[in-house]
């Protein structure tokens, strides 16, 4: 009876399993059906490197580079932000920080991870443009800079967890041999820590960006969603995941606007996996 | 002959718990201290308050002086780092870092602020030759700390700290997890250094500390019960439960 039983949840566990990667397989394929078919009017190069988008003219303009440049400068403008104050954040938390700091802290973290991304971009849209505007005085302050600021506080909840959990992992050996040589507690997290615990922070790093890369609402709300060639990082742009969003809903089914939207999913699909395989290698080169 | 390093009723708590009791001994220049006693006694602690290891254990408090050449260790205006400087540590499991042999060795130079290359390569070779390593490691001095065996990761761990010129160098039981082979080097290794340096070492093995300490303190809960030059420990303790845990009776 005992045997039954385990049998059966075993096997239930294994169809769970298997029908995960079932749909993930499915939704590749339909996002690989559709996508692939705007090749049929535009060449992959097109596609990639054509610097105009405007996909309701006649004949359409079917080029992304527009577009990602806009998702890379908004990213390595939040990354530049997020990084730094990321890292340095969860060295506070793990090696400085007093308990009750700690505690406040971690909580904060936490929260700012909780608060939805919508809500993030409305705040960022009354307080952060304006705020942008008048600093650089600027026509506008829905601008790129915009944009990576209020990415950089997404990713930060991802960054400082993953990156303090990779610093309390440092074996509490290597901190005492440090010490005991006479290594100044910052001399010991610089030249100790930190290098023993890179694999973990490059791999907290990787997960914020990724998060970054794949945000759409905030973005869209914040950022002025130009589809145009960006030049310096106080212009609006336009990220990939903002133009699916913006614009599926009024793509007719079947259109070239359409299966070029798919089409941005799959450039999508491919960096995201690119940034989570990258990151998954770091974290398991610790092991 | 001259006073190292003092204790004067020196008593250690763990929040509550008290580690060590009124513990007040003088250890001289250029002799070994073995430090026996069973498990639990105290032994680390004490060792551990003598470089101030113990700083960074929350909850931890103590009362009484430790001295090194007549200056108070506990000092409100000392500096702690150049404490552990002075005095050199060698812990119970072998704790390379994970960088090569070479920057294992040259870590205390650097953080020193010690640039010039030439001589911190002269420095690492020549405490990697007083640590009787040198001449297994010669070849792979880029290769990770990793590689080398248990032993030797160990005789790396001291030349690590003798590369930085310590004035006294504590041992909490360095050969506890190494084969007779390994073992023996680090007893002859600990003689040759005894010329330089003031050693403390901690060991449970009793032939060991009748072998190469010239004093040995018994510590037992937390008290030191006998501390004497080693051959009259070991052949006549002053205290009836010191012959009995040397005998091993109990321990
Ligand atoms: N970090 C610590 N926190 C609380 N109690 C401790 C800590 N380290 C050691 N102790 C306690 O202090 C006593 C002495 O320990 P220790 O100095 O490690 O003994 P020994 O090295 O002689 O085996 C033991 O009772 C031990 O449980
Ligand atoms: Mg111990």
């Amino acid at each position: 009876m005992r045997k039954v039983k385990e049998f059966i949840i075993e096997k239930l566990i294994l169809i769970c399993g298997l029908a995960s990667i079932f749909f993930v397989g499915l939704i590749f394929l339909f996002l690989l059906k559709e996508g692939l078919s705007v090749f049929n009017i535009v060449t992959p190069l097109d596609f990639l490197f054509g610097k105009s988008w405007y996909p309701i003219s006649d004949p359409a303009q079917l080029g992304i580079l527009p577009l990602i440049l806009g998702s890379l400068l908004v990213t390595l403008g939040a990354a530049v932000i997020s990084i730094p104050i990321g890292i340095g954040c969860a060295i506070y938390i793990a090696e400085i920080a007093p308990a009750r700091i700690k505690e406040v802290l971690k909580a904060g973290i936490e929260l700012l991870a909780a608060i939805p991304s919508v809500v993030l971009g409305f705040i960022g849209m009354i307080t952060l443009v304006p705020f942008v505007k008048n600093c650089f005085h600027l026509p506008t302050g829905l601008t790129a800079l915009s944009g990576s600021i209020m990415l950089a506080f997404m990713a930060m909840p991802t960054i400082v967890s993953i990156a303090e959990d990779a610093l309390y992992s440092v074996p509490k050996t290597y901190k005492e041999g440090a010490l005991a040589l006479g290594a100044t507690h910052w001399q010991t997290i610089w030249r100790v820590m930190l290098p023993a615990a890179s694999s973990g922070l490059l791999a907290a790093i990787m997960l914020g960006i990724g998060r970054v890369i794949g945000e759409t609402m905030a973005v869209m709300m914040i950022t002025g969603n130009a589809a145009v060639m960006p030049n310096t990082i106080l212009e609006p742009i336009r990220t990939l995941t903002a133009t699916i969003a913006a614009e599926m809903g009024e793509a007719v089914v079947g259109s070239e606007h359409y299966f070029a939207l798919f089409a941005i999913g799959i450039v999508l699909f491919i960096i995201s996996f690119a940034i989570n395989v990258t990151a998954d290698l770091f974290l398991h080169r610790k092991q | 002959m001259d006073i190292k390093i003092r204790a004067d009723k020196f008593n250690f708590f763990y929040n509550e718990t008290m580690a060590l009791k009124n513990i007040s001994m003088n250890i001289f220049k250029n002799t070994v201290v073995g430090i026996i006693g069973p498990s639990g006694c105290g032994k680390s602690t004490f060792l551990r308050s003598i470089n101030r290891m113990n700083d960074v254990i929350f909850g931890a408090r103590h009362e009484g002086d430790i001295l090194i050449d007549g200056e108070n260790i506990y000092d409100k205006d000392i500096d702690v780092v150049g404490i552990r400087r002075r005095i050199g540590m060698v812990f119970q499991k072998s704790n390379p870092f994970p960088k090569s042999i070479f920057d294992n060795v040259a870590y205390g130079l650097k953080i020193n602020g010690i640039k010039d290359r030439s001589y911190i390569a002269q420095k690492v070779e020549k405490s990697l030759q007083d640590a009787a390593l040198w001449n297994e490691v010669k070849d792979r001095l880029s290769k990770s700390a990793f590689d080398l065996s248990g032993g030797q990761q160990q005789r790396l761990c001291i030349a690590r700290a003798l590369a930085v010129e310590p004035e006294v160098l504590l041992m909490d039981e360095p050969a506890s997890a190494l084969d007779p082979t390994a073992t023996l080097k680090i007893e002859e290794l600990i003689h040759e250094l005894k010329s330089k340096y003031s050693i403390i070492i901690v060991t449970h093995n009793m032939q060991q500390a009748a072998r190469i300490s010239d004093y040995t303190a018994f510590f037992m809960m937390g008290e030191l019960l006998e501390y004497d030059i080693t051959s009259k420990v070991f052949t006549k303790p002053s205290k009836k439960i010191t012959e009995d845990y040397i005998t091993g009776r109990f321990g």
